[in-house]
């Protein structure tokens, strides 16, 4: 396959990659600068699930502790020890990457839907967890967060400054999965979701590389939590509850599994639903379960997976 | 008063028979999990919502059909079970042939629909469902003051699991059902109806959720979202016991609930996590859980 420039992009993907850049740039002018960052924190997001469970086949029901640490570790260090924006980030996703360390480390002892199952509960665990400790402010959580001043040189209070700030974030950590998936390393990986013991009986150690993929994942998913965090100012009990990570799952399924580009798309089309069926209240959770049941049954490739299928290419 | 530890006796005894009720919820539900998911290889997380449901039905047909508890009872897992064949036959049935998690995802998505739709239509505080008149009140049993509806939970939870038990080891419906779990092509080969057999299993393990649900509904306030809070909690105890044996599940279910109601006496703050902690413990220890057999 022919492959272009520093991160090896296919035709069509290269092509899907302007398209989304110029929908970056050009999207501000038509539609509101906080939905549109609320899209790119939260695509992410679902491109940090996404590496795990469309790349080596890890179903983890528990992404919403790495997401909502890292919006707390955001919202706190910014607010209570006036970090800069950039640092306070990263905060989030080296905590958000400790926690999955230590998440990852216990869920891969167990294969298949025991994973899930075990994710799931630790995340629960930290969601109570979070209820209790002090510094997440309990029910109320973390509010008034300010965003700061970028290097301590540049105001991020306006949106638009804001939004170049969520950009940049969200296609550097798209770019960094990318790479990460088009890697030896990233090979490695998709022969463990292909056929684990054969992995194992070419003399790679598989949990070593399934923790690392792990721990990536979670530092991807900190640092959007910690991202959101800082464009709403706002880091709650929401954001680690066990729904969250419902909602990443359904927008990587939506998108499509496995593709680059699905997970975006899948988060774009979850949060324009949100926003526009929020006045029918519970409506959405219907109707999110309405879109879980039907990919499953018959739409399992996703939005950009059927796409790619039609027009036989990989995006 | 008499002290225990440090702990007056009544407080120790009363949070020991929370933490046993809260057992026999655990107990009921993952007895339903392991049944269904040695038979259709699944994870069923929609248990959460069909225990909701099963409250549901009680509430309903106390309140539409002047319906009382002793039927509800019977009723309620009637029902339940049988939404649970048309779940089977519609939905899951699609998926046998794919890859577990896409069960795990397919389930939640109708937990999703069931408790959104709960919700819309019942709003989310929750509605009462007054105790049956032959179980109001309670005893005095010398050392703690015993509400007689919580004592009747206890039991009749241990009779169901001790019931389902029997079936499924000592009864040839259940001897053909662990064959089925062990080797469907098989079975189906010596002229048993498998589909049927599946569905089937599927409608019991629900109407076993439902049943904890009818049990459940006078206990916590009927509201969409007590099947969440509890199928979670309910996923950890699976871990813990591995769900290949069902005499396992019933026994790590009232043994977390106990340690539960322990830990709300000596240490208030972690009852909430203890469930997850011992969890981490065991998968340390043993990770294929404390019944499960490592595959």
């Amino acid at each position: 396959m022919n492959r272009h420039g520093l991160f090896g992009l296919s035709r069509p993907q290269l092509i899907a990659f302007w398209v989304m850049i110029a929908a970056i740039i050009i999207a501000p002018a038509v539609l509101y600068p906080v939905f549109l960052m609320k899209v790119m924190c939260f695509a992410l997001f679902a491109c940090a699930f996404n590496l795990l469970i469309g790349y080596v086949g890890l179903g983890s029901f528990g992404h919403a502790a790495f997401f909502g640490m890292g919006a707390y570790i955001t919202a706190y260090t910014a607010k209570a020890w006036g970090w800069t924006p950039e640092i306070a980030i990263l905060a989030g996703g080296l905590v958000g990457g400790a926690l999955g360390l230590a998440f990852g480390w216990l869920a891969i002892r167990r294969q298949g839907i025991y994973f899930a199952m075990i994710t799931l509960a630790l995340a629960q665990m930290n969601y109570f967890l979070s209820t209790q400790w002090e510094f997440t402010g309990g029910e109320d959580g973390i509010q008034g967060v300010p965003r700061g001043d970028l290097f301590g040189l540049i105001s991020m209070k306006s949106d638009m400054a804001m939004y170049w700030l969520v950009a940049f974030i969200f296609i550097a950590g798209f770019l960094l999965i990318y790479r990460i998936i088009h890697s030896p390393f990233g090979q490695v990986l998709k022969a463990i979701r292909e056929n684990e013991p054969r992995a194992i009986s070419l003399g790679y150690r598989t949990d070593d590389y399934k923790l690392m993929v792990f721990v990536l994942s979670a530092v991807i998913a900190g640092i959007a939590g910690g991202t959101k965090a800082l464009v709403f100012g706002i880091a709650t009990l929401t954001d680690v509850n066990f729904p969250m990570s419902g909602e990443v799952i359904l927008m990587a399924l939506l998108g499509g599994m496995g593709t680059v580009f699905g997970p975006v798309v899948g988060a774009a089309i979850l949060i324009a639903m949100q926003n526009y069926l929020a006045p029918f209240g519970a409506w959405v959770t219907v109707t999110q379960g309405v879109i879980f049941v039907a990919c499953v049954i018959a739409f399992r490739r996703g939005v950009v997976g059927e796409l790619a299928a039609r027009l036989r290419i990989s995006l | 008063m008499m002290m225990i530890f440090g702990i007056p006796a009544p407080l120790l005894f009363g949070q020991l028979l929370l933490g046993l009720i809260n057992g026999a919820f655990y107990a009921l539900l993952s007895l339903g999990l392991a049944i269904i998911f040695g038979m259709l290889n699944i994870v069923n997380f929609a248990h959460g919502a069909l225990f909701m449901l099963g409250a549901f039905a009680a509430w309903g047909l106390g309140s539409y059909l002047g319906i009382g508890y002793w039927w509800a009872l019977l009723l309620a897992p009637l029902i339940v079970g049988a939404f649970g064949v048309v779940l089977e036959r519609l939905f899951i049935s699609k998926l046998y042939k794919l890859d577990h998690l896409y069960g795990l995802l397919l389930t939640f998505g109708i937990a999703l629909i069931l408790e959104g739709l709960v919700r819309n239509f019942y709003g989310s505080s929750g509605l009462p469902y007054a105790i049956p008149p032959e179980l109001q009140g309670g005893t005095n049993l010398g050392f703690m003051f015993l509400p007689n509806y919580r004592g009747w939970v206890v039991i009749a939870a241990v009779i169901v699991c001790v019931i389902t038990w029997l079936i499924i080891e000592k009864t040839s419906i259940g001897a053909k059902l662990r064959a089925a779990t062990e080797n469907a092509p098989l079975v189906q080969s010596f002229g048993i109806n498998v589909p049927r057999m599946i569905t089937l299993t599927y409608a019991a393990g629900v109407a076993l959720a439902a049943f904890a649900g009818v049990l459940a509904a006078p206990i916590y306030s009927v509201n969409p979202n007590m099947g969440t809070n509890f199928i979670i909690t309910v996923f950890a105890v699976v871990v813990i016991g591995g769900m290949g044996s069902i005499l396992g599940s019933i026994v790590t279910g009232f043994g977390l609930g106990i340690v539960e109601g322990l830990t709300r006496v000596f240490y208030p703050e972690g009852s909430a996590t203890v469930v997850f902690v011992v969890m981490v413990i065991v998968l340390l220890a043993r990770p294929a859980g404390l019944f499960g057999r490592a595959h």
